[in-house]
């Protein structure tokens, strides 16, 4: 065992349990739909539960409650946070149910879901939640057996007298361990003694999913409530000015139509070029609230240029070429080493803006009232949401609550919190509680999209097929893809890399795996084209470069640990048969490190009836400890098809300030035929803590695709989406 | 407004809506079976598919006016315990990320089986495609599917 430091006090324990007498077990039916199927068949419902921290409940059956701290977005952290602290606590898994915390600052810490981080950042503290309150138990035990806790042993939610027949359950002892101090030192377990992490536990909220149950924000009713729907300027580049108010006010089912203005002083995580001025129509139903939007006529004003998809083009090149570096990176001489190289190969990479297209469109609820906000839907930054509500609303944040629903995706979208900025405006102007919807419409066409990118790569290798020299320059609308750190640099002797931002008035944001999706499958298309110019096997030339990082390192730092990034190289090359050839079968290899995790991929394709078809997908995956196995799986095969899909067919094109594709019959999402038919997951096995998962498994599937692609057509695909080059048919419904 | 009689998972409901109101928002707003999802509106994603009649259709393209008189099921009344052999097969396989689509994909999946007890590969994409999934768990719905045929 290890003994640590806890980071919890007293003080902390007793605020988190005063929230939990009445704001943590929130008042109204409908948020049971936050706890988790109920174990009755295995564990009796208590008459009593009993606090022990702000993470776990013991009720005086046996059956525990643990809090699932951070939003859920599909990553399936409410299953696997709760298992890290099932395992210090040293429960069945069985007797477990799950609830959603509701935003609390003074306790949790980052709650929030983002940058693959929510159990790379929590690990410490749920091991730490769930020993705290095995240590509780023990301790509540010795006093009542009047024994040292070093005679007793916990297992499995019983404990034990190590030299004595006695036993008592949690459930027995729980109410004791009410009252014990919080210890300042826990025991954890040595990653050995794991029963529960590593192995396979379901999704908590499965069978109210497969049964239709209220869980996701859309989904949310409150008795009162009013639903509204916003509409934004048709544009970006303009603004309201005003509409026929009376006219939509006098519409079937429309109770209130004005307008709302959502701007805030330095707001967190919304981009500032947004829309703030919006029509808000409030009213009973869905439908009717559609059919008023449609009635709308508004007049706009154009306050900045109105872009179309040929100015973005312009205007990457524009700043690769003139633009300012931001940051740039150079080991060695570049330019004097491509100018004695024996081969030099250029590339540029493009891609365009894109939607998050969440299932679950936009939506929030609202409840403001004079001296109070309520706030409950989906979203991926509760905290942000809270301060910018604050400033909204000029209320101080202890009287704004934040409650969590599933949400229907998130990929980033949901980290931007201005529609329940819009929801909590449109409460206060009617006074009433209101669940703000938006259409599929309003959703793709007011998003914070992924930035379109341009980046040039530049390789040069000397007369024995050594690569010498390697460059990039990257520019983004608005943000560079470039990370400078990153491979290769630290294996060559000539590198640069250089940041370049771009300008846009379309709002962007952070889309799964930000920045690396792109870099990735650029750089690793270019590098198999560097690998085919040098005659060698492109795993073999990636393994070359990473043991040159490895003993001999260029630079002062890089961001990666080359062994590692070798590790999944050569796993996937066992598991794939790498090497082996099969007719008609046309392969493809890429590996990427991203949120500190290390993903590699090989791509099997083939061509039916004039289009790709992927057939088998292998991953290795270096995420340190895996907590729950085959939900890990799930995430690393969502990756690899929301890889493949979106590099294949998605793109948003704008023409004046407007986006082309504003729903599904236009814009095209991966569909079940064109899924690969089958995904193969392996994980290197080591003790480092959790890093990454959520997105790591996505951005390699860019480049292993482009390069089987290459492989099947001959073509190397430079500009995504992929379809567009090769010309796949568009599917729709 | 007019009124309606609808008899959905063998129960009748009344309602008064417009005419014109997409059956998925009569069984969202005004009989609380949210368990139907709204994507699109335009009959692209699936995830409000629902069966009339057995057959698995787009709610959200079907006005009230023509459904009445017809058998309506929803992902509520699939089975009376979460127990539909698709449902357990969905459990058994762990197929949801987000979890948002996936009535929908059980609704096109329990259809599909009811008049293809064994579909060949080819057969459930052809089923299926009009189901978006955008956490990308196709190839479990495909495993689950098969599962499924031989519960």
């Amino acid at each position: 065992m290890t003994k640590v430091k806890t980071q919890f006090n007293r003080r902390s324990f007793i605020k988190i349990s005063a929230a939990a007498g009445g704001g943590m077990l929130i008042g109204f039916s409908w948020l049971t739909g936050c706890i988790t199927d109920s174990k009755t068949e295995t564990v009796e419902v208590p008459n009593e539960w009993f606090e022990i921290n702000g993470y776990i409940k013991i009720g005086d059956t046996g059956m525990i409650t643990i809090y699932s701290p951070n939003p859920e977005i599909g990553q399936n952290v409410k299953t696997s946070m709760p298992m890290i602290v099932a395992e210090e606590l040293d429960v069945n898994w069985e007797h477990v149910i799950v609830e959603q915390a509701p935003l609390n600052t003074g306790f949790y810490q980052n709650q929030f879901a983002g940058g693959s981080l929510s159990i790379r950042l929590s690990w410490d503290a749920l091991r730490m939640a769930g020993a705290t309150g095995r240590r509780m138990l023990l301790e509540a035990t010795a006093k009542e057996w009047n024994v040292p806790v070093s005679d007793l042993t916990a297992v499995q939610g019983v404990i034990k007298e190590k030299n004595g027949k006695r036993t008592i359950t949690y459930g027995e002892i729980a109410s004791k361990a009410v009252g014990i101090e919080i210890p300042e030192e826990v025991e954890l377990k040595d990653l050995k003694d794991f029963k529960l992490i590593g192995t396979s536990k379901k999704n908590v909220d499965g069978k109210k999913i497969i049964t239709g149950k209220p869980l996701f924000g859309l989904d949310f009713n409150r008795e009162g409530m009013q639903l509204a729907m916003i509409q934004h300027p048709p544009a970006f580049g303009m603004k309201l000015k005003d509409f026929n108010e009376e006219e939509i006010k006098g519409m079937d089912g429309v109770t209130d139509a004005f307008i709302i203005d959502t701007t805030i002083e330095s707001p967190d995580w919304s981009d500032e070029k947004g829309f703030l001025q919006l029509i808000a129509i409030v009213g009973d139903s869905t439908w009717q609230l559609m059919k008023a939007k449609k009635a709308i006529k508004a007049n706009w004003e154009m306050v900045s240029e109105l872009e179309n998809s040929r100015m973005h083009v312009q205007k990457l090149e524009e700043a690769m070429e003139t633009g300012e570096v931001q940051e740039k990176r150079v080991d060695g001489n570049p330019e004097d080493a491509f100018n004695k190289a024996a081969k030099v190969i250029e590339r540029t990479y493009t891609s365009p803006f894109l939607p998050h297209n969440t299932m679950e469109p936009m939506n929030f609820f609202a409840h403001v009232t004079e001296n109070s906000a309520e706030l409950i839907g989906p979203t991926q930054t509760p905290e942000a949401l809270e301060k910018s509500v604050s400033k909204l609303l000029n209320m101080p944040i202890e009287n704004i609550t934040v409650n969590m629903t599933r949400m229907g995706g998130g990929f980033g979208r949901r980290l931007y919190v201005h529609f329940g900025v819009e929801a909590a405006a449109i409460s206060k102007r009617i006074g009433k509680p209101v669940k703000l919807i938006y259409t599929r419409e309003d959703d793709m066409s007011q998003g914070t999209y992924r930035p379109a990118y341009q980046a040039k790569y530049k390789a040069g290798l000397d007369k024995n097929n050594n690569l010498i020299a390697f460059t990039v320059k990257g520019a983004g609308l608005p943000e560079s893809p470039i990370f400078p750190d990153r491979f290769p640099a630290g294996a060559v002797d000539h590198y640069s890399a250089e940041r370049v931002d771009g300008k846009t008035n379309i709002t962007t944001g952070a889309w799964r795996a930000p920045r690396s999706h792109f870099t990735a499958g650029a750089e690793q298309s270019f590098l198999d084209e560097v690998a085919e110019l040098a005659g060698k096997d492109p795993i073999d030339f990636r393994l070359e470069l990473f043991d040159r990082a490895t003993k001999n390192p260029v630079g002062e730092k890089h961001e990666y640990e080359a062994e590692r990034y070798a590790g999944v190289l050569k796993l996937v090359k066992e598991k794939s048969n790498w090497g082996e050839s099969k007719p008609g079968i046309y392969r493809g290899v890429s590996a990427y490190f991203c949120h500190s995790s290390y993903v590699a991929e090989v791509i099997d394709i083939s061509i039916e009836n004039g289009q790709p078809k992927v057939k088998k997908v292998w991953c290795a995956v270096d995420c340190g400890i895996v907590v729950n196995h085959d939900a890990a799986i799930n995430m690393v095969q969502g990756g690899v098809i929301d890889g493949i899909g979106h590099a294949m067919y998605s793109e948003l094109t704008f023409e004046n300030g407007t986006p082309n594709e504003t729903n599904f019959d236009r814009y095209q999402l991966m569909r079940h035929s064109q899924a690969p038919e089958e995904i193969e997951v392996f994980f290197v096995k080591n003790d480092i803590a959790p890093t990454g998962l959520g997105e790591p498994g996505l951005p390699p599937a860019i480049g292993a695709l482009a390069n089987a692609l290459y492989k099947a057509t001959g073509q190397r695909l430079t500009e995504l989406p992929f379809g567009n080059q090769i010309r796949v048919k568009k599917l729709v419904g | 407004m007019p009124t309606y009689n609808l008899t959905i998972n063998s129960q009748t409901h009344t309602v008064e809506v417009d005419a014109d109101t997409p059956l998925l928002w009569v069984l969202r707003d005004h009989i609380n079976l949210v368990g139907t999802k709204y994507g699109c509106g335009i009959g692209q994603c699936g995830s409000c598919t629902v069966h009339v009649e057995g057959n698995a259709v787009r709610s959200c393209m079907l006005q009230v006016s023509q459904v009445v008189g017809m058998n309506i099921t929803t992902i509520e009344g699939l089975s009376v315990e979460g127990d539909h052999p698709v449902q357990k097969a969905w459990l058994e396989h762990d197929v949801p990320q987000c979890g948002y689509c996936q009535s929908g994909q059980i609704m096109t999946a329990a259809a599909l089986l009811r008049n293809n007890p064994s579909p060949t590969d080819r057969e459930i994409d052809a089923a299926m495609n009009g189901n978006i999934c955008r956490c990308g768990t196709y190839v479990r719905i495909k495993e689950a599917i098969k599962t499924a045929s031989k519960l």
